[in-house]
């Protein structure tokens, strides 16, 4: 598939659903495509549907009742998908692993390729994920 | 005519988070709106209770990524509250600071939304670019775009040196210029102006039934602020207005935002002046709650927070209760929504910023529908206690 990844790295759609998160990461995330960070320079787009998309953002822990609906997103979407997890609640949980509502592992719920841990990461540090990735699909 | 239900949701591209309403539609007419919420409860009030106090105020942070310093402020409020802790004059400056800079990025980030929300993407690319600076100072003031950390029990965790304060001021006198120019832009602009002027309105009776807090209320002309009505840190200090419209439609909320916003700016102002003089410590040392319970409450962007906090003596809470400003300003939808065409629906949802992660910590279902719902509830839950006390007492 090397031939079709390079072609995609060109311009990457992006989807961004939001677990269960804070608010701050996709605000962040928000952010990256505003004047300051401009991440459309790099060929970026946020797409309305996931069945557009070719990478699917997802930010904050997955409660019970979000986390089948994560699941149907990520069922919807045309495959290769690459799942960006953003923020430390996808990795660690951050301060709501004990909670109640929590489910165990995102891992289980949805494959995640690629992790920008911080609470919430700067631009910055998501701008170098995209750069990561669109690196690696060129090989 | 038969009504047809339109889902929006939970994904849906103009929603940041997940969250799902339904409209009830006659024709082009909003009848009823039905909503459901619960994506993002995580059950903050229950991790809260295996927290020390201090720890607590990291957790309370993340109840919103946008109230990252309102929820803090209200909880710290809420343990001096317990042991009427005295907070030194200068962290009630650094209090005040972060907490209308706050302000200034959450209405910022409503008003370029706004702007998305009905096709302006000039508003809110323009918006988003000036609030970066305030960003800036955050980051400057705590080191952290979001997520401040700044606030402790009896004064703040890190300290405004004068170095710091000349690069605030740089920010600050470019952050008033351009909010003068985009408070003209949402006042003068024509487009605007008609597509916002008399869309969702929320009346006075309307917005007093509803217990509608914030820009929400002050828009409909209900002048309650708690900066203002009960002043806590500096703002008693402080010279502001208290912006209150009389219409209660769409424009008049934005309106009351942006000029929230200059108002901000003058209170950053006047506490950078005093934060060049004031001198003494910023953390009072606190060893012990002692057991009892306490109120706090801020004015956030949204309205009022209100916390409460129970303490055993321990180090920690046995009882921490929330309510978030979006909890009652939602579900001034009902009366809003009712009757307008669905253009104007979204706009009209918008309008009293929601904030789901701060709503969705207790309860489920807030729509028409809900009244017979929690009747239902009710009843059975009294009918079972009727059945376990007659096992009980066995007639």
């Amino acid at each position: 598939m090397g031939w079709y990844n390079k072609r995609l790295a060109k311009s990457l759609w992006v989807f961004h659903a939001s677990g269960s998160p804070c608010n701050n990461c996709d605000i962040e995330i928000l952010d990256l495509i505003t004047p300051r960070y401009d991440i459309e320079r790099l060929g970026l787009k946020l797409v309305g549907s996931v069945r557009h998309a070719d990478v699917l953002l997802v930010t904050g822990i997955f409660n019970q009742k979000i986390a089948p609906k994560i699941k149907k997103i990520y069922d919807q979407a045309p495959k290769p998908i690459f799942v960006v997890a953003i923020g430390t609640c996808v990795s660690s949980g951050c301060c709501f692993k004990d909670s109640y509502n929590i489910t165990e592992k995102p891992e289980s719920i949805i494959p995640i390729d690629m992790f920008v841990p911080g609470c919430p990461p700067k631009p910055e540090a998501m701008i170098e994920a995209v750069a990561k990735l669109m690196g690696v699909l060129n090989g | 005519m038969k009504a047809n239900k339109i889902p929006i949701g939970p994904f849906h591209p103009l929603l940041e988070e997940a969250e799902y309403f339904e409209l009830k539609v006659e024709g082009e007419t909003v009848v009823d709106i039905d909503m459901e919420i619960g994506w993002m409860h995580r059950g903050h009030e229950y991790i809260s209770e295996m927290k020390t106090f201090t720890q607590s105020i990291y957790l309370v942070e993340r109840i919103c990524g946008i109230c990252s310093t309102s929820h803090p402020l209200a909880c710290v409020h809420a343990v001096e509250d317990i042991d009427n802790i005295e907070i030194p004059l200068r962290a009630r400056y650094i209090r005040t600071l972060v907490g209308e800079l706050e302000r200034i990025h959450s209405h910022l980030l409503w008003i370029g939304l706004a702007g998305h929300f009905i096709g302006y993407d000039t508003l809110w690319m323009w918006v988003w670019k000036y609030r970066e600076p305030v960003l800036e100072m955050f980051e400057i003031i705590s080191g952290n775009r979001n997520h401040y950390g700044m606030m402790r029990v009896g004064g703040v965790a890190k300290d405004v040196e004068p170095e710091k304060i000349t690069e605030l001021y740089k920010h600050l006198d470019m952050i008033e210029k351009k909010m003068v120019m985009v408070a003209n832009v949402v006042r003068d602009d024509p487009v605007l102006r008609s597509r916002l002027k008399g869309v969702g309105v929320l009346t006075h009776e309307a917005a007093v039934a509803y217990c509608a807090t914030g820009p929400t209320s002050r828009a409909s002309g209900v002048p309650w602020d708690v900066r203002r009505d009960e002043p806590t840190d500096a703002y008693d200090l402080v010279d502001f207005e208290v912006i209150v419209l009389p219409n209660g439609d769409v424009y008049d909320k934005a309106v009351v935002r942006v000029l929230e916003v200059i108002e901000s700016c003058k209170i950053i102002r006047q506490c950078l002046e005093k934060l060049k003089t004031a001198q003494g410590s910023i953390l009072n040392n606190v060893k012990e709650i002692s057991p009892g319970e306490g109120i706090g409450r801020y004015e956030a962007p949204r309205g009022e927070v209100f916390h409460y906090i129970r303490s055993d003596g321990t180090n920690r809470p046995i009882r921490h209760k929330v309510r978030a400003p979006s909890f009652v300003n939602i579900p001034t939808f009902t009366a809003s929504c009712k009757g307008i065409p669905i253009a104007d629906a979204l706009i009209t949802l918008a309008s009293v910023d929601p904030c789901y992660c701060c709503t969705e910590r207790s309860l489920k279902i807030i729509d028409s529908s809900c009244e017979s719902r929690q009747i239902d509830l009710l009843k059975s839950s009294r009918e079972k206690t009727e059945r376990i006390r007659r096992e009980v007492h066995g007639n």
